[in-house]
Order: structure tokens, then sequence, then C-alpha cells
């Protein structure tokens, strides 16, 4: 089998332990690339049907392109499709300018905790990577949060032969991680491999594009002509620039992300 | 597809703390040109601000208490070509502390690189490593002797370090691959031969990594069903080939329910997804002629080449939790996608998985250490032994919440005794007769700590003397609930005779649990067993205290096993 084609396997196997072994399931989805992979491949998994819920955490502060592309993918293909936001810090004015890792710990940990204990889920599917990052880079597949969202880094449980942690005390969740051993130009193959659409503002206009999504004051455009996913894929077999130096938040410091995820953070 | 038909290898490196394996995966990577820009800068700057010096390990060790303390505490992975084929290596913590997670890395490995300090040689967690690897079931281990800068390229401390971990890893049964002296630090010998080795003639480490061979695939097809759909009208058995292929039209088995029926086709949500056939590897949704109940555990496999259906199995296990395994406790074994309440009835052949030596039998397996054990199941599963099927042979042992130990099955065991009994011919009997029993102040209950199952038969001696049980020489066993008689004589089983045809003969007489029967004539024997025949959960209590002498062969010691670990 080639690699792309044992990345999709070992994913599908992923997403249907998580669905015959956890409670309550939902699938984080950010709208870019990678929860737009996932949601591809949970449709093969369960051969066209979803057996649960899209969740969209939503800062108030994403670019907006990205809220009306989710409403409509989510009305065409009928997703179950759930939105939250932190209410009570946006009202409060909460925006990058209180502090980056201030505000992502705001309107997105917190928010993500409220709704993962409001609709008592059990397993969140989010589609982070290896390669993204240093503290994704050390992830488990099936990744326990106790009940504060805390992920206990130093001591996570061992993972082995596909059996992933799913005997947990009540009120922790897991995080499932189905795409943690595919890179970024594995996820833009896959996408020229089976033409899978995605939210146009991956492509160049202006001799600038954006090669991550997230919020607008905090996510940055680069420099590149590449207009089709074929010329995505043909970028990034030259390129050696990172793929999150256009986010912010990461720059922080030299542990931000590491600290923001202990917390919760995806 | 840019990369049709590109190989990928995952390959694991491990060794002993400090000896260099992030080093040696961050040379590989920068001297390939295969990091992103500014990663080596963003290091130095990072090193910089925090006070420390630079190290390549830091492109692996990413959170801040690996780079601060200077270790590996979690694996990680990541993927790197050569002109050859495209690898995933995964660096391993080499900490003894770390050795699960060690075990989660290596675990996902086909080969692998062990690597040993030139000053230091070979160490305790190099040995431990390379016993993992062998039960992990990776055969290829390739030797890489780091450091060598630090011993002025010395040839000839090399081929000793060469020599006595190629012996060890022999004794394993592991085939050892190329054995490759190098400096990460200086990389020396890491793209190409070292000017300062010319005495080297074996291959460089990048040689060494592409001279890797892939394992075979194995041939028999094992499917483990992970779900049954029924989204809509299709009933589809979900689950990943594990081994061989299967296609539309093949009659196959599923077991352990031992149904046979035929594959009808082969489900698919995209149009250009519809195949009629699948190969290892691949994770596919079967749609059958028969509509059987099936379930998540069952396995699919080709009707002349089932695995094995059993409830008892000899396996070697590795034990990584805290609180050690012991026998007679209770754990939940996860193989493949099936799932059983096991118990560890037998321990034997217990080591320290670094020196090998032997830990004489104490009813317990430590953390970091290996055993050969016999678990007995609650239910029967399908399962095989390890060197026929790798993914149905092997599994975990979960301890509460928590994955606490690993093995491979090294054979599956037929018909189950129940119990330490008896057997002879057609007739069989179980009881705990010569089971110990203790009052275990660490969950304040009596626990049984028998580590013997085979049943014993016809002409073998019994064990007359325990710590909570003493028997005479001869007495008899009434065994109500499988209406057998076991006689005793002289230490040895003497004869097992159906309770029916048994006449009492003036010996002592035990329950098969050991306690004593208040029977001292035939007349009390026909009665008792007329009572005892008819025992029920209503009438048990009178009955127990009209015939038994609970006291009269047993008492329960306090025990302190579970303080002394
Ligand atoms: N002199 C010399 N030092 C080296 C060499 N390779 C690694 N080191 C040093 O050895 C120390 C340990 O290296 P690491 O790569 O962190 O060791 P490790 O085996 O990955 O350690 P753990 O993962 O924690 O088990 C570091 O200070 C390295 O700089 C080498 O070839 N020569």
């Amino acid at each position: 089998m080639d690699h792309l084609r044992s990345l999709e396997a070992q994913s599908v196997f992923i997403l249907r332990e998580a669905y015959a072994k956890l409670g309550r399931l939902g699938l984080l989805w950010s709208i870019g690339k990678d929860s737009t992979v996932l949601l591809w491949l949970a449709k093969k998994a369960f051969f066209g049907h979803c057996p649960f819920p899209f969740i969209h955490v939503d800062t108030g502060h994403k670019i907006q392109d990205m809220i009306a592309y989710r409403d409509r993918v989510a009305a065409e293909l009928g997703l179950e499709l759930i939105v939250h936001r932190n209410e009570v810090a946006l009202a409060g004015g909460m925006g990058p300018d209180r502090g980056r890792l201030a505000c992502c710990g705001a309107l997105k940990t917190e928010a993500l905790a409220e709704m993962t204990r409001k609709h008592g889920f059990e397993g969140l599917i989010v589609g982070v990577r290896r390669d993204e990052e240093g503290s994704r880079s050390k992830e488990r597949v099936f990744s326990e949060r106790d009940g504060d969202d805390g992920w206990d880094y130093a001591n996570q449980p061992p993972e082995l032969w596909g059996q992933f942690k799913t005997d947990f005390p009540k009120g922790h969740h897991i995080r499932v991680h189905p795409l943690l051993e595919w890179s970024e130009l594995d996820i833009w193959r896959y996408i020229e491999a089976e033409g899978i659409p995605v939210i146009g503002l991956y492509f160049s206009r202006d001799g600038e594009r954006y090669r991550s999504l997230g919020c607008a004051p905090c996510t940055g455009r680069i420099r590149s002509g590449a207009m089709t996913v074929r010329e995505i894929v043909a970028e990034l077999e030259v390129t050696r620039t990172r793929e999150r130096a256009g986010r912010a938040q990461d720059q922080e410091d030299a542990y931000a992300m590491q600290k923001l995820r202990r917390d919760g953070y995806m | 597809m840019a990369d049709e038909g590109r190989q990928t290898l995952r390959l694991v490196v491990t060794g002993h703390v400090d000896h260099g394996k992030s080093t040696v995966i961050g040379r590989l990577l920068h001297d390939t040109g295969s990091l992103p820009e500014g990663a080596v800068e963003r290091i130095r700057r990072v090193s910089a601000e925090t006070g420390q010096p630079f190290e390549l390990a830091f492109l692996l060790d990413a959170f801040e208490e690996e780079r601060r303390q200077g270790i590996t505490i979690d694996t990680t992975q990541l993927q790197f070509r050569t002109a050859r084929r495209d690898y995933v290596i995964i660096d391993a913590p080499g900490h003894k502390q770390f050795l699960k997670n060690m075990i989660s890395g290596a675990s996902g490995a086909e080969a692998a690189f062990l690597v040993v300090d030139a000053r230091r040689g070979v160490e305790e967690q190099s040995r431990r490593h390379a016993h993992m690897l062998a039960l992990l079931g990776i055969g290829q281990v390739g030797l890489l002797v780091n450091k060598m800068d630090l011993v002025g390229y010395d040839r000839a401390a090399f081929e000793a370090i060469s020599r006595e971990m190629g012996l060890f890893l022999g004794s394993l049964g592991l085939r050892a691959g190329a054995s490759v002296p190098l400096s990460a630090l200086e990389g020396e010998n890491v793209l190409r031969p070292s000017p300062r080795m010319p005495w080297h003639k074996g291959p460089s480490l990048v040689a060494a990594l592409d001279g890797l061979e892939k394992d075979r695939e194995e041939e028999g097809l094992r499917l483990p069903i992970q779900d049954v759909y029924k989204f809509d009208d299709r009933r589809i058995l979900a689950g990943r080939v594990e081994a061989g292929r299967v296609k539309a039209g093949d009659r196959v088995l599923i077991s352990p329910g031992g149904k046979e029926t035929r594959v009808a086709s082969l489900a698919a949500w995209l149009p250009g997804d519809q195949r009629d056939r699948a190969g290892t590897g691949e994770s596919v949704g079967l749609m059958v002629e028969d509509e059987f109940f099936n379930r998540r555990g069952e396995v699919v496999s080709g009707p002349d080449d089932p695995p094995a259906v059993a409830d008892r199995l000899k396996a070697s296990i590795f034990w990584m939790g805290r609180r050690p395994l012991e026998t007679g406790r209770r754990y939940r074994l996860r193989l493949a996608t099936s799932e059983a309440e096991a118990t560890v009835e037998e321990i034997g052949g217990l080591m320290d998985s670094s020196s090998l030596a032997p830990i004489p039998a104490r009813g317990r397996v430590g953390p970091d250490e290996v055993a050969e054990v016999e678990i007995a199941l609650d239910r029967k599963i399908a399962l095989d032994p390890f060197s026929r099927h790798k993914a149905t042979g092997r599994f975990v042992l979960v301890d509460g919440f928590d994955v606490a130990g690993g093995g491979i099955v090294t054979a599956a065991l037929g018909e189950a005794a129940e119990g330490r009994g008896f057997a002879h011919g057609r007739l069989r009997a179980r009881c705990e007769v010569f089971e110990e029993y203790y009052y275990s102040l660490g969950d304040l209950s009596v626990r049984k700590a028998g580590d013997g199952r085979r049943p014993f038969t016809v002409g073998d001696p019994v064990p007359l003397r325990g710590q909570s049980y003493g028997f005479p020489e001869s007495f008899d066993i009434a065994v109500f609930r499988d209406l057998v008689a076991v006689l005793i004589r002289g230490g040895q089983v003497a004869a097992l005779v159906p309770l029916a045809d048994y006449v009492y003969g003036g010996l002592p007489v035990v329950n098969g649990r050991g306690f004593g029967l208040l029977v001292n004539s035939p007349e009390e024997w026909a009665r008792a067993r007329a009572d005892l025949s008819a025992m029920t959960p209503e009438n048990e209590a009178r009955l127990a205290r009209r015939w038994l002498d609970f006291n009269a062969f047993r008492h329960i010691p306090i025990g302190l096993a579970d303080f002394d670990i």
C-alpha cells in the first residue's frame, strides 16, 4: 500500500475505534484543510454517514470567509453542527489586544471546555498533526484530559498495537487524533488525490495566500503564487519555511503552545 | 499520486539514556537537509534565551522539561526520506523511568537501531531495550556505536562493543544488522564514510538505514471486526485487514462463533473507492451472505486456516504498571478488537529484563520485569500464536484505567481445566483443595494465592501441606459440583470414581474446598451425600453448619503479601 493509502487506512481505523469505544463523540471542525480532511475520512469510515456532530469553536474573530464557508458546507452535507462561543468573554471585550495567550485561553480553551461540559462529550476528534509544533509532536492518538481539561503530558499512558486509552474516570475526556501521523504535505497530496473541496483562502490572491487558518488578527498570509491544489503541493515540496510561521500565538514564547495545550487548548 | 510505489519503513532509535539517540536523529535530519528553514536558528535562540548550551537533540526534545533536563521524556516521530525510500523515524526515551514511552514508540516500528555510547559501552537500558524489541516482535536491529570522537575513533573500542552487543542480540533471537561507528556530534560516518575511521569497511549511517529490509507480509486472512454498522439498509462488518487478503466471493469463517459464510461485496462511500478485494493494512467493510449475529471482537479468516479459539493461553509478557501484576487478581485483556476478563494463574521464567537474571517465582511481576505466564479468560476468544500472526497474537493487560502490560501469545491452550482440579479418563473434578488462601491486609478480604492449574491425574503426588492447610496422607475428596470422588492414598492420587459408586471406608472425607465432612459411618455419609447434592442458596448455611468442619484441615493466615512489593 502506498504512503497516503496507509495513512488513510490508519485514520479510518482510529475513527472507528473512537466510535466503538467512547461515549458521546464530537468532531472539532475548524474549517481549515486538516479538519476538512477529517470530515472526508469520517465519511469514508462510516460509509457516507457521520454518526457524530461537528463542533466549531467560534472565537468571534475568525476570518470572515470562514464563517460563510462553514455554514454553506454544513448545509450542503447536512451536518449536525454545534457552534460555541465564549459569550461572557466576548461581551467583556476579549481580544488579542488583551494579550494573545489570554485571548486564546478565553476564546478557544475556555470556550472548548464550556462546550465539552455542556454537551457531555467523552471524546473530541481533533485534527492536530505531529509536524505542526513541538508539544503536538509528543501526543498520543487517544490523549486523556482530566476534569479541568488538563493534559498530563509528562506522564502519558502507554499506547501500543492499536490499543488506545479507552478506560478513564467519569468527567475526563479523550482527545482523539486521527491525523497525528500526517504531514502538511500529506494533507495536500491527499486533497489533490481525492479532489476534496477546500476553502478558497488557501489559494493565492494578489501574490499572497493563507497557509494556516485561524483568527483574523493573529493569522498572516505568506507570499505565494499557488492558485491550485497542485501548485500548493509543488510549492510545499520545495519550501522549507514552517507551516505555523504565520500564527502569532506560537511565537509568544518558546513554550507558548505547550502551556496553552497543557490547559486544554487543541 | 506523486509518490506511487515508494516504500515507507518505520524505524525506532533506542538505547541507554544519554547515549545520543535524539542527537543521531537530529544529525540525520540536519545533514540530509530535511529540516524546515530556521529550525536550527530557533533552537539556538531558545537555548540562548533559556541559558542552555545548543543541542541538536532539541529538534526532537520539544518539551521544556526535556530540554531543561537534557533527556527525552516521551516518544515522537517524524518523516524523512533518502534516495531509496521514505522513513518514519521514531525517537524513544532512554531513561529507565520512561520505559513505557519507549515501548509506545517502539511498538509501531518494523526495525530498530540501538545506540551505544563508545566510551561508556553497553549499559542497563541498552540490554533492556534490546529485550523489549525482541518481545515487541521487531526482528531486525542495527547497532550504532556513537560518540566515537570521545574514544579517538578507536577501532578496538568499536569492535569490543560490537561483539558484546552482537552476542546479546543473538541470545534474544534478534537478527543483528549492520554495526556502525559514528559521531553524531561531529557528523562522522553519517552520510558518507569518515576519513577518521578508514578501518571501518561497513556502511555509513544512511547506508545502514537503506540496508534494512521490510518485513514480509503475512499469509492467511485475519480481519478482526471493529464494529457492525447498520446506518442504512446495508449491514457492514467494519475492520482492518491485519493479515492476508480478502475478496468478494471468498468463503470465510467467523471465530469464535465458528459460522461460515461468503463475502458478498466490499462496501464503499465513493464510487471511486468501490473495489472487490482488499489487502493487508486496508480498513474495509464487508457485506456477507448470511446475516448471523456478529459483533466486535470476532475474527474473519479463511475457512481452512482459522485462528485458535481458547479461553486459556500461554504468553511472554512485560509489565509497565506501577502496581505489580499478581496471580489471582483480575485484569482486562485486549487482543486486537476482542476483550475478556483475565486472571494470571501461573508465573514462570521471571527475569529482570536487562540482566536476564532469573528472579525466584513469587506470584507477581514487578515493573520492567518479564515473565512467562498462563492466563485464564472468562470466555473464549479468537487468537493466534504470535509467531503465526502478529496482530492476533499480541495483547495488552489493563489494570483499572491503565494499560499496564503487554504480551505475545506463545500457545493457545485447549479445553479449560476448571480450577486446580483432577482429571482422569472421562472424569474430571473441579476443586480448590490444595489452593492457598490468605487474609489480605491490602483489601481486607480473603484471597487465593495458588499458581498451579494443570489438573492432577492418577499417580500424581499432591501437596499435602501448605501454609493454609494440612491433610493426612490418605483421605477422600467428595466433589459435589461434578459428582466425582477423588481418592488420595499415600500422598498420591489413587483413583477418580463417580460419586454414586464411592464407598465410605472410614478415612477422612473433605469437600471440593478442602473443608472436613462431619461423617463417621456409611449411614452418615449416605445422609450427607443426599443433603449436600441438593444444596441451594436457601439451605446452604444450614447444611454447611450441619455437615462441614471448616477448621479441620484449613486455617486462613493473615497475609502480608500485598505489602511485600
Ligand atoms: N561527544 C559527543 N557527544 C555526543 C554525541 N552524540 C550525542 N552527544 C551528547 O550526548 C548527550 C546526550 O544526547 P541525546 O541525544 O540527548 O541522548 P539520548 O540518547 O537521546 O538521551 P535520552 O533520549 O534522554 O535517553 C548530549 O549532550 C549530546 O550533545 C557524539 O557523537 N559525541
